[in-house]
């Protein structure tokens, strides 16, 4: 255990010993612990293993279909003169397509609105993420109860969880919101009209909050309580226990959460569709939004195809480090 | 771990974890309740805490024909996709897990980053595809793209699950005689059974609250629940009541699934790098 790296250690993630290459150990706690008093369990690569091809071939060639079928449509699209709404538009567009998107105004606004709806929402989660895992540590009556209300609204439909938000809470003359300010007399808050973004970041946040919880609960798990005691005989308390042992332990759980939010919440569109649509004017139309709007009402294919692409280029630069993340996890 | 906290301090987490749980949980609350209301006083302010309980909204959807047609849709889009995708991604997951190559993590990797490809990238060729083969607003098309949009979380769940069963017993198995698929069928199935079922649940809540392509891909014909609720966006969908008992008939099963999984489900939601 003291030769483990210190990240590794703090992943609750033993460092298996490597064998030559066709060597594998198991991968459970009973037979790494057999590993290490000498038993060599492995398992041997034999001939008379199955032809794994055929087990990986539907898999991996549907993925393959479903990865390259789309992409190299979407990349021939963009570069394409092509309206369904008008058919006599054609031909090869070259970069106009991009040229037009470049210089168009509501591209560069639904961008900065993409960045501050994830930037938002992906901090609100992180806070009251690792505000719940650290509360939700250490047994209170009820825990496990309470713990199932926090985590309830992930598993709640995007299109019911904006219409609860919309109606019955936000909505201006019967919601409840509105009966609070009224009764404060501070007078009512218009929320989809006066703060459009505000609101759709309430409401994403409300359903992304319990998913960093879970995730930071469960992580809160494998923190090393022997370490924790170590530093509280050490004299750490409160915060100072929080900010160099907790935090430190929840690190790559974190970025586990940033990076995986950031998948979904680029791509959230039914919270928008059923509020906002977008509005008013384009103060919540994402890029999500904005190909939505360019391909199914105004079908132009050429252009939401181009969006398309640069949609896919911002999530590559995202994914770039999740992958980098989770291959560190996967490597022994 | 020795008694580092009082027990000032258990009241306190107490009180901040209930007032957190409360808050979070209170818009389903409100919704529930409004579903027990009468259209009246659903809208009615100061909004009544305390009322008459009906249950004329429920009874009013299920006379609605077309709430049943959406629920078989949701229903059978997402067992479809999910035995769909169980039944590609078992035999992917053993091979993974215990025949593993150079190749393998980087295919599984590989897998990953399909799941990185934004839906709205392909938005365009998907419904032009779609159009051309037939398969908008068909059941078969929606199980098709959720299957494989949610496959590479899938092989992942079940590749960490796989990974827990030492060798040994497949070996001893095909010692005796079974091959791939009896191994799959008679060992490596009965013994990670928890683990499958919470994956199935997994790929079940994916599939129904699903919302991207089931808008854009579906309509009145194989739409979902997703899409049922969001037709009444519109102003005059204002039968709040109503749609309260629509709503908390979609997300009661669902949210039923997520609390039996919950502890299964961090590690498929996050790819097996968080347990």
């Amino acid at each position: 255990m003291a030769t483990t790296p210190f990240c590794l250690r703090l992943l609750n993630l033993q460092r298996r010993p490597r064998k030559r290459a066709n060597f594998e150990f198991g991968h459970s706690a009973m037979t790494s612990s057999l590993a290490k008093v000498g038993f060599g369990v492995f398992k041997p690569k034999d001939s008379r293993a199955p032809r794994t091809g055929a087990l990986l071939a539907p898999a991996v060639g549907l993925l393959l279909i479903w990865m390259i079928v789309p992409l190299t449509m979407t990349l021939w699209f963009s570069f394409q003169r092509y309206n369904l709404q008008n058919p006599l538009i054609s031909g090869f567009a070259g970069f106009n397509n991009y040229k037009f998107l470049l210089l168009y105004k509501t591209l560069w606004i639904s961008i900065g609105n993409t960045l501050v709806l994830v930037g938002s929402v992906l901090s609100l989660t992180i806070v009251f993420g690792v505000l719940f895992a650290v509360v939700f540590d250490e047994a209170f009556f009820g825990r496990n109860i309470a713990r199932l209300l926090v985590i309830a609204p992930f598993f709640v439909m995007p299109t019911v969880s904006a219409l609860i938000w919309k109606n019955l809470l936000m909505h201006p003359v019967n919601g409840l919101f509105a009966w609070i300010t009224r009764s404060l007399g501070l007078g009512v808050v218009d929320w989809f009209a006066q703060a459009p973004m505000i609101s759709i970041i309430i409401i994403v946040a409300w359903q992304w909050i319990p998913f960093a919880s879970l995730i930071l609960m469960t992580a809160m798990q494998s923190l090393d309580r022997e370490q924790m005691e170590a530093a509280y005989l050490d004299g750490a308390r409160g915060l100072s226990m929080f900010w160099f042992i907790t935090l430190p332990h929840l690190f790559r759980p974190i970025s586990v959460v940033v990076m995986i939010e950031t998948i979904f919440l680029l791509a959230v569109f039914a919270e928008i569709l059923v509020t906002t649509s977008g509005g008013p004017g384009n103060a919540t139309t994402t890029l999500t939004y904005l190909i939505y709007l360019k391909a199914l009402l105004q079908w132009d294919v050429g252009g939401a195809s181009a969006a398309g692409v640069i949609a896919i280029i911002l999530a590559n630069v995202v994914a770039a480090f999740l992958i980098r993340t989770v291959a560190r996890n996967l490597a022994d | 771990m020795a008694k580092i906290r009082g027990k000032s301090s258990t009241i306190w987490r107490g009180g901040v974890g209930w007032t957190s749980a409360l808050v979070m949980f209170f818009p389903i609350f409100w919704m529930l309740l409004a579903s027990f209301k009468t259209e009246i006083d659903a809208v009615t302010t100061p909004p009544l805490l305390f009322f008459t309980p009906t249950f004329e909204n429920f009874a009013a959807v299920n006379q609605r024909a077309d709430y049943f047609a959406y629920a078989w849709n949701s229903l059978a889009e997402s067992l479809g996709a999910t035995l769909l995708g169980l039944a590609i991604a078992v035999p992917a997951a053993y091979a993974a897990a215990f025949f593993p190559t150079k190749r393998t993590k980087d295919l599984l990797l590989w897998m990953l980053s399909t799941k990185m490809l934004p839906a709205v990238g392909v938005l365009v060729p998907m419904y032009l595809l779609f159009r051309d083969t037939g398969l908008l607003d068909t059941r078969t098309g929606l199980i098709i793209v959720f299957t494989l949009s949610n496959l590479p979380i899938v092989v992942w769940m079940l590749y960490s699950f796989f990974k827990e069963v030492p060798y040994e017993i497949l070996e001893a198995g095909r010692m005796d005689g079974a091959r791939a698929g009896a191994q799959i069928r008679l060992l490596l199935i009965p013994l990670t059974l928890p683990g499958i079922a919470s994956t199935a649940l997994l790929s079940v809540i994916l599939c129904w609250n699903e919302a991207f392509w089931s808008l854009n891909l579906t309509a009145a014909k194989a739409g979902p629940l997703t899409a049922f609720i969001a037709s009444f966006s519109s102003p005059e969908g204002l039968f709040w009541a109503k749609l309260s008992a629509a709503s908390t008939l979609a997300i009661a099963p669902i949210l039923v699934f997520g609390w039996l999984t919950q502890r299964q489900l961090v590690r498929g939601l996050t790819f097996g790098a968080v347990k």
